[in-house]
């Protein structure tokens, strides 16, 4: 029951904390300054590679 | 030295398999332990024609797609099987002398429904994630999938799980609990067979040559690492005896529901959801030529659906002895992860903005987009339906298989049929799909056989539920059960042919890939994947 207890204290105080914040900490991580080219840059990422890995040189050029 | 440990490790999986065939306490564990006996033996000849034969070198250079072709050869066919199951059922449903006598004890409704849910969720969705993951995986990591041939015995332990599951479930080898009704034998070589698979998956992401993780790896790799924490947590259980299917369950009453129901509805959210999204977050861009509509929604969608999905499991237990504070969590957390699904949704169909004229002529694009909007409409019935006022109406009727349905069948289906009719070509390095019009076809019936079914099953659900709830002046119910089954005849008629109409779209696919194999002309060399500058 000691274990028990300590366990459910843990979760509902420090850990529900962590969760609470990692969460908040995701959104402010994605949204920060500076962060759409690297993001551009990978939704672009699907479109090379297609047929070997060694593709990856031969990227296509970027629209202008 | 290797193949000499291989080959002496499998002569001595045939021979335990063997004399655990000879012990065998039950039909089901009989049976389970001459295939494994039987698969040994395959592998063992195998092994021994192929000793000391020269091994051709591994070329870095090119990506590992045998295995992806085999994966989608077994997604295809397994589709047709869980289908064509789902059809059979659903008519004994509606046509109890369907229940044959000479089969009885064997293939009536209750030996054959697990069959079919494990089909189309293990056999069926579970090979279009592992191929589909191969192929992804290696694309957005620019690199060899990890680890060799392991991912060829991943597939293969894989369809061995599917055939011993299902012949387990005929002769009578469950262990009861939905979705997780492989006895503890099968369970074991899950857990291996799963073990490989994420060594493979996360062996290739971390050797990939693109800095970036794309998001559809994290959506992949989310779903097998839950998987693989879900599947050892429920099944928790001690054999009565190595030789035989029996176990008890570690857990007993109402922790045992919640543990159930936290694996059975996290099953729906990680492999029917998260791994789902990881092929839209792939194959969607591809398809349209164009990036994720917002890499940043793309994000917030991955951690928000996690981050809420794994505590919705109570809304299963309504009203039942699991504590209330514990239905209200599940409830509150059903209803805010309405919030991600949608931000998934509108994220996969903003994807097309600029280029939705493609829909009027590429069915493959369609049927992507139609999947998209399954998966908006279902993941609303589910938050809805998870309200306990809804649920108490719901619960326990044909409501709750209607909504499945419209996930399963449309959202994981419809996906599944776009990510095939895309790879196929690729794979088999051919000039195009065989026919586009058939893919019409398909479209078609699968989507009105999803209308029907969906259709009959919300009339069937509130029809039962309202009349298992009526009472008279003085309180007394008005229906008898039985009351309450008859009229649902003419519903279940109608949702046996719009599964009938699923599954002759299913075949319609499955013709239309083997003719894109065998009479398409192979592309060209030059320009072989039909690359198309980012324009």
């Amino acid at each position: 029951m000691e274990t028990y207890a300590f366990l459910r204290n843990f979760a509902d105080s420090w850990h529900l904390l962590f969760m609470t914040l990692f969460f908040v900490g995701v959104f402010v991580w994605v949204l920060r300054p500076g962060s759409r080219s690297v993001h551009d840059e990978a939704a672009q990422s699907i479109f090379r590679n297609d047929d070997t890995p060694g593709s990856l040189h031969v990227r296509p050029a970027k629209e202008a | 030295m290797w193949d000499y440990v291989k080959l002496v490790a499998f002569g001595v999986i045939a021979v335990l398999a063997a004399i655990a065939a000879n012990y065998a306490r039950d039909e089901a564990y009989l049976v389970n332990a001459l295939t494994v006996m039987i698969a040994a033996a395959v592998v063992f000849i195998w092994l021994l024609r192929n000793m000391g034969e020269a091994k051709e070198p591994v070329n870095e250079n090119e990506y590992l797609d045998g295995v992806v072709r085999a994966g989608v050869i077994a997604t295809a066919l397994w589709g047709v099987v869980g289908f064509a199951v789902g059809v059979l059922v659903a008519a004994q449903l509606a046509f109890p002398s369907l229940n044959f006598d000479w089969a009885h004890g064997y293939l009536h409704f209750g030996r054959l429904r697990p069959i079919h849910t494990s089909a189309v969720i293990f056999a069926f969705c579970g090979n279009a994630l592992i191929a589909s993951g191969f192929y992804v995986v290696q694309r957005t990591c620019a690199t060899r999938l990890w680890g060799g041939n392991t991912a060829w015995w991943v597939f293969w332990g894989w369809q061995l799980i599917i055939v011993m599951a299902a012949t387990s479930y005929i002769f009578g080898g469950s262990q009861g609990k939905e979705y997780a009704e492989m006895p503890w034998h099968i369970d074991l070589l899950i857990v291996v067979v799963w073990l490989g698979l994420l060594a493979v998956y996360a062996g290739t992401v971390m050797q990939r040559k693109e800095p970036h993780i794309y998001v559809a790896n994290w959506f992949y790799l989310a779903f097998i690492i839950t998987i693989a924490m879900l599947h050892v947590v429920n099944n928790a259980a001690l054999p009565v005896s190595i030789f035989g299917s029996t176990s008890v369950q570690a857990y007993a009453g109402v922790q045992d529901a919640m543990i159930q129901w936290w694996y059975g509805h996290n099953a729906v959210g990680f492999l029917l959801t998260a791994g789902f999204l990881g092929m839209m977050y792939y194959f969607v861009p591809k398809q349209a030529e164009r990036p994720v509509y917002s890499y940043k929604l793309s994000i917030i969608h991955f951690w928000a659906l996690i981050f809420l999905y794994i505590w919705a499991g109570p809304h299963h237990l309504h009203y039942t002895a699991l504590p209330e504070w514990a239905t209200t969590l599940g409830m509150i957390f059903s209803i805010m992860l309405w919030m991600p699904s949608w931000g998934g949704m509108i994220n996969g169909l903003m994807t097309l903005s600029g280029a939705w004229d493609k829909l009027r002529t590429d069915p493959v694009l369609r049927m992507m987009v139609i999947a998209i909007g399954f998966y908006g409409m279902s993941t609303f019935e589910g938050p809805v339906m998870s309200i306990k006022t809804v649920n108490s109406l719901s619960h326990y009727t044909d409501w709750t298989i209607g909504h499945v349905h419209s996930g399963a069948l449309g959202w994981n289906g419809m996906i599944t049929f776009g990510a095939l009719y895309f790879l196929v070509p690729r794979l088999w390095n051919r000039e195009g799909l065989y026919s586009v019009r058939l893919v019409s076809w398909h479209f078609w019936l699968a989507t009105l056989g999803i209308v029907l079914y969906a259709a009959s099953m919300w009339v069937a659900g509130i029809m039962e539920g309202l009349m298992w709830r009526e009472v008279d002046a003085n309180g007394f119910l008005v229906n008898a059960f039985a009351d309450t089954v008859s009229p649902k005849h003419p519903m279940y008629v109608v949702r046996a042919l719009g599964g009938l109409m699923f599954l002759s779209g299913g075949v319609i696919m499955c013709y239309n890939l083997w003719m894109t194999v065998r009479a398409q002309p192979a592309k060209a060399p030059v320009n072989a994947n039909n690359f198309l500058p980012a324009e």
